[in-house]
């Protein structure tokens, strides 16, 4: 199969590589796949006083445009509100990688991954409401 | 020998090059100098020379398998043999029987032909094979019947290269009066083949596997005692009505000439290749969470089927862009299954994922085996950073326990 020259790029210099801490208040995590399907992407977010997403890192195991799907999620991300960030469509990653077909669960995936961490860190943020109140 | 070419084919069990002898041999078959004529045309030294040729290549295909050239016929490859032996067996001893046996690790040419005959009303029984990709014997005679007419088992599977006991399995249908067809494809040159001695009674074969053409294989059908079948193509009568259509001179002269040399160069070739291989493994294995798939010991020289834990293979082979491989993650297939042969051995979907095959053959050299365990430590060592699987793994997380959000 031949790869897009962007999909080649994300996966050899891919952006964001790495891990926040888990626990920390102000980090969100979304992990998502399964090895069994032959993709897990880890997705985590970190956000200013603001609710802005100053930080984001990815790891996945994944093929080619899965990495490069994560990769390009993490730049997306970044300086987004959650709102914004919600909003990202999967045919966007599509696009800006020029997917073929049977890629598209690849950006899928990576949506899914951006709507889990943000879950992660809203759940993280009421609970702190909660106890605030 | 003793060099570097870039790429590095390394797929030699998806097809090899054809032999520089072998391509000279197939020229001198075409062109209006050459030997063009028909095989079949009795009335003229253009038919009698071409028939020559193809007598002789004939007696080099059946002298690597020890069979007597009659009980060669040919056709276009592997595929068309497994179908004209199953389908051509099954039909034709029909009323005797409904039943076939084969193993989950065959072929897609034999385990759809079989689907086919499931479709027709016979009934077929797909044996797991043991971890290490042998066919258990006990279990095998086990799911015979009555009614069972056919076994069909592979010789060197093309996934993992693991050799079945075919003699053994031959020694039992022979017992048991039941007829035993081979899938050959992937032996010639690699494994000694003699169907008397294994009793085999159908077997496939084909060239280009074995540094012959594309598109040319054969059928050897056993003569005593005679093993008759249904011909699945009709027309002309050639092979003795069993495969019409005229002979492919320059083709059938490429897989000769393949065989002769097989035949020849075997012993000394094997000896080279499994030097190479052995480099490549003892390159390789030293690394964390790598296994071997299939049985070490009963496996052609040329073969090895690694997973690298925690890495994906397709992802794992883009790395490898100036090496030739192939893979059983399903990424690189149409399918969302990962191998089923791999599957069929017990491998987890990880596993399976997570495999590649290298297989080496006549032109690889020691300097792409180095060049390749330097590319593949490192792809994979790249990957494992980029893994959260691998994280995992290095956390002490087992993976098992973990709740997936599957898709
Ligand atoms: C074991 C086995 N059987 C059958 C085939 C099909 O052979 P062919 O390509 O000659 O039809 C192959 C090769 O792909 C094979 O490895």
């Amino acid at each position: 199969m031949a790869y897009s020259d962007k999909v080649i790029d994300h996966y050899e210099n891919p952006r964001n590589v790495g891990k926040l801490d888990a626990d920390s208040a102000n980090v969100g995590t979304g992990m998502v796949g399964a090895p069994a399907c032959g993709d897990v992407m880890r997705l985590q977010i970190q956000v200013d006083d603001n609710g802005v997403i100053e930080d984001a890192k990815f790891k996945t195991y994944g093929c080619g445009s899965a990495i490069a799907s994560s990769s390009l999620v993490t730049e997306m991300v970044k300086g987004k509100t959650l709102d914004e960030a919600a909003a990202i469509k999967n045919m966007e990653i599509v696009e800006e990688l020029a997917l073929p077909p049977v890629k598209i669960h690849c950006s899928v995936l990576a949506e899914d991954a951006i709507a889990a961490a943000i879950a992660d860190i809203r759940a993280k943020q009421d609970k702190k409401a909660e106890s605030a109140a | 020998m003793g060099t570097l070419n870039i790429p590095v084919y390394l797929d030699y069990s998806a097809t090899t090059p054809v032999d520089e002898r072998v391509a000279k041999a197939m020229m001198d078959c075409l062109t209006v100098q050459g030997n063009f004529g028909n095989p079949a045309s009795r009335s003229h030294v253009f038919g009698w020379k071409a028939e020559d040729a193809v007598k002789e290549a004939r007696a080099n295909v059946a002298k690597l398998i020890g069979a007597d050239p009659k009980e060669i016929v040919w056709t276009s490859g592997a595929t068309e043999s497994d179908n004209l032996a199953i389908k051509g067996a099954a039909h034709f001893n029909a009323k005797k029987g409904k039943h076939i046996i084969t193993v989950k690790t065959e072929h897609k040419a034999v385990l759809d032909t079989c689907r086919q005959l499931e479709r027709e009303g016979f009934e077929v029984t797909y044996l797991d094979p043991q971890d290490n990709g042998l066919v258990d014997i006990t279990k095998l005679a086990d799911a015979i019947r009555e009614d069972t007419t056919l076994v069909s088992v592979m010789h060197v599977n093309n996934e993992i290269g693991v050799i079945q006991d075919i003699a053994a399995i031959g020694a039992l249908t022979r017992s048991k009066k039941i007829l035993f067809h081979v899938d050959a494809a992937q032996s010639p040159g690699k494994v000694a083949i003699d169907v008397d001695a294994m009793n085999v009674d159908l077997m496939s074969l084909c060239a280009h596997k074995a540094y012959g053409p594309k598109g040319i294989g054969a059928l050897y059908v056993r003569r005593k005692p005679r093993v008759r079948i249904e011909a699945q193509i009709h027309g002309g009568g050639h092979e003795r009505g069993m495969r019409s259509g005229t002979l492919a001179t320059h083709q059938i002269v490429g897989m000769g000439e393949c065989f002769r040399i097989a035949h020849e160069e075997m012993e000394e070739e094997n000896i080279r290749i499994e030097k190479m291989r052995d480099r490549l493994w003892d390159g390789l294995k030293d690394m964390e969470e790598v296994y071997l798939n299939g049985d070490l010991e009963q496996r052609i020289p040329g073969n090895m089927n690694i997973s690298f834990n925690f890495v994906e293979g397709e992802s794992l082979m883009m790395s490898l862009k100036d090496i030739a491989v192939s893979s059983g993650s399903a990424c690189t297939s149409d399918s969302l299954e990962p191998s089923y042969v791999l599957r069929a051995l017990g491998r987890n979907d990880e596993l399976a994922h997570s495999s590649l095959r290298f297989t080496l053959g006549r032109f690889s050299t020691m300097e792409e085996v180095d060049f390749t365990v330097k590319e593949v430590r490192k792809a994979v060592e790249h990957l494992r950073d980029l893994s959260p699987l691998w994280d995992m793994y290095k956390d002490g997380i087992d993976l098992d326990t973990v709740q997936w959000a599957a898709h």
